[in-house]
């Protein structure tokens, strides 16, 4: 028995130190450099991805890293494996080494110069490639700005059950108002449907105010949010879990029997405005926005109401209107990302936001972490891309997926990466340079 | 005019009678100590001045104005501040982020800076921060700043709300035994840091306290609370020498 013990916690020592063997030439890559082998591995593909799937055999480019590929035909996971180290791991891991002193000094110049400048030039490159990466079929357009939704959905909800500690169920219901809202705005001024009749403005003017629909679907749902936040935090406890769970019901039945958004039958034909640059930018808004918020003193009032009210009150916390700000931007939040969601399917219907919606996003939140960003952002990027990458597996998806749930909560209960601060600068920061 | 001025505060909870006809003046600068056996009331008086209870009867008055029914936050920015008996940190908190919360009241850049990092909260942030590591220093636990609270030992915590009590800008302090649970060492640091804090900000401060020898050594003026009544209050030598106080405490000698 022994025996047996050490022998494997020597493979974990020999596997760690294999790992680390394998990083000691990055140690000191920069992000910057990341990115730039991110650019040059997607431009690979979009050159030399085709022949080099099908030299391999392949009968097209792997659309998810080959995943979907190993577990259809299982015989060929040596060429998707393949793919994968020619497409991606080797011109990253080749391009970050080389440039890793060049990117260093660049990124060094651009942080002096403007903080703000490095984060953005970072973002730009980091768009670049998902762009590039997401081009090369309709299917990973699709995932993406599902994926960038979901980061919308997970972190605003993150405030209210992580920074704040109180349990809100209501995220599906404040999705729906954002997204009937959103859709409702779109559709009867700039659009002409079988619904709402002629356009009231020009259909041009229409992509420019699209940002304004969504922050229209976006303060439907923060009304709606005000109903549950005024009787339901007047006290702590378990009435919001409940009241919002409610209200997540009376939501979805209050459109089903709405007959002039179509009832039960949905709504259609929202133009294609939510495409994969307008959902960035309004993930990228939304995260620089929380991270502000949840840094800020006022936000870490939310902490301070979460672990002890009572300290909070008496250090001249103004508890109730905190808790209602917090609840408030949530659900702003999660109606821009309603708005985004009816946006690019182009069609809701009541069904899609209900227990199945609840759960998704509470699995995502709580596999990533409570109380952190990057938690968030981990969570909804991992849950999307691993549902996606077992959708050959039908319905074994739906026993897999919860199993890793369970190993998560028994090997790390708060999830991931919980209680860590997002510090942007510390990402980009060039690294032979201390961190902050 | 006093600085805090309760009269005739009466509290039930349900049909028990917590406090009964309570009366206190405090004048700037004064210390007052609360003494009294466990279960005397003592810490009722303290949650009803500081508005976490609503009392059934009485008047409160912080600068003269009438706080009874206000909400502990608005009480506690205008000028009273407070620790707690068990400590009530917030645990996921740096020591930094505990001074920095209970500035609060006294931030002005609002959602807007909150959301958007404007140049208004960047100074105001910086601002708070100087404050903080200023009264860290005052404690004298500034080397503790970055530490979330769950590591430290329980001494360092008692100077942590001590010193986020006093990053309110309290006119009056309230300690709610202040030396629970220390050792004599710790105990002299804590006596030496109430007087440094009385003699610096100039404070009042109104104590409750079971160890006799730290009201005795502080306070200007002592009320004995028992059953929710005062039964002594006067200048600590002649708490110390009254029978009623020392039946109190002590029980009556039987007579044989």
């Amino acid at each position: 028995m022994t025996a047996i013990s050490s022998k494997l916690s020597t493979g974990k020592n020999d596997l760690s130190l294999l790992f680390k063997k394998l990083w000691a030439p990055f140690s000191l890559t920069p992000m910057l450099s990341w990115l730039c082998g991110a650019l040059i591995a997607v431009l690979l593909e979009q050159t030399v991805g085709l022949y080099v799937a099908w030299t391999l055999g392949l009968p097209k480019i792997p659309v998810l890293f080959g995943v979907l590929i190993m577990l259809e035909t299982p015989i060929l996971f040596p060429s998707a494996v393949l793919y994968v180290l020619i497409i991606y791991i080797l011109p990253v891991a080749l391009i970050a080494w080389l440039t890793t002193s060049l990117a260093n000094n660049l990124a060094g110049r651009l942080l002096d110069l403007q903080s703000w400048l490095a984060v953005l030039v970072h973002l730009a490159l980091f768009y670049a490639v998902l762009h590039l990466w997401a081009e090369i079929n309709d299917y990973r357009v699709l995932v993406v700005r599902l994926t960038l939704i979901s980061i919308i959905l997970t972190l605003s909800l993150n405030v209210v059950n992580g920074y704040m500690g109180e349990f809100s169920c209501s995220h599906p219901g404040f999705m729906a108002l954002g997204a009937y809202g959103a859709s409702v705005f779109t559709l009867a001024l700039f659009t002409d449907d079988r619904t709402f009749g002629a356009p009231l403005l020009p259909a041009q003017l229409g992509v420019l105010m699209f940002p304004l629909s969504l922050i229209f679907g976006g303060v439907l749902a923060a009304l709606g949010a005000l109903i549950i936040a005024i009787p339901s935090f007047r006290t702590r406890g378990d009435y919001l879990a409940i009241i919002s769970l409610a209200f997540m019901f009376i939501v979805k039945s209050l459109i089903e029997n709405l007959d002039f958004v179509g009832g039960p039958r949905g709504l259609g034909g929202q133009p294609d405005w939510a495409n994969l640059p307008t959902v960035f930018a309004w993930t990228a808004i939304c995260i620089w926005i929380t991270n502000n918020f949840v840094r800020s003193t006022l936000g870490k009032a939310l902490n301070a109401v979460r672990d002890d009210e009572t300290a909070a009150d008496a250090m001249t916390v103004n508890t109730r209107q905190t808790k209602m700000v917090a609840f408030l931007f949530a659900a702003f939040w999660a109606g821009v990302a309603g708005g985004l969601f009816a946006h690019v399917l182009r069609y809701v219907n009541p069904g899609s936001f209900g227990l199945q919606k609840l759960a998704e996003i509470l699995a995502m939140l709580y596999f990533g972490g409570l109380n952190s960003v990057v938690g968030s952002i981990v969570g909804a990027v991992s849950f999307n891309l691993v549902s996606e990458a077992l959708r050959p597996l039908e319905i074994m998806k739906w026993i897999i997926i919860p199993v890793i749930f369970i190993l998560v909560m028994i090997f790390r209960p708060t999830g991931l990466i919980a209680f860590t601060e997002f510090n942007v600068v510390n990402w980009i920061r060039p690294k032979n340079r201390i961190a902050e | 005019m006093s600085l805090l001025r309760v009269e005739h505060m009466t509290h039930y909870f349900g049909g028990l009678r917590a406090v009964n006809n309570y009366n206190l003046t405090v004048e700037p600068g004064q210390i007052r100590g609360l003494i009294g056996p466990n279960g005397a009331g003592k810490s009722t008086v303290f949650n009803l001045i500081t508005g976490l209870y609503k009392p059934t009867e009485g008047r409160i008055l912080l600068d003269g104005e009438d706080i009874v029914g206000r909400p502990p936050y608005q009480i506690a920015a205008m000028g009273l501040g407070r620790t707690f008996q068990n400590l009530q940190l917030w645990r996921h908190m740096t020591v930094l982020e505990h001074i920095k919360m209970a500035r609060y009241s006294k931030i002005t850049y609002g959602l807007i800076g909150a959301f958007f990092g404007t140049a208004q909260r960047q100074r105001e942030e910086a601002d708070i921060e100087a404050k903080a590591y200023s009264l860290l220093e005052l404690v004298g636990i500034g080397y503790l700043a970055e530490q979330n609270v769950t590591n430290l030992p329980y001494g360092a915590l008692r100077r942590v709300e001590m010193a986020r009590a006093l990053a309110t800008e309290p006119k009056i302090l309230f300690l709610d035994e202040p030396t629970a649970g220390m050792n004599p060492e710790e105990l002299g640091q804590m006596m030496e840091i109430i007087r440094r804090v009385h003699r610096e900000l100039n404070l009042a401060i109104f104590l409750i306290e079971h160890r006799m020898k730290f009201v005795m050594e502080l306070c200007d003026i002592v009320q004995t609370l028992v059953f929710g009544e005062v039964i002594a209050e006067g200048t600590p030598d002649i708490i110390q020498n009254d029978p009623q106080v020392i039946e109190a405490y002590l029980g009556t000698e039987v007579e044989t």
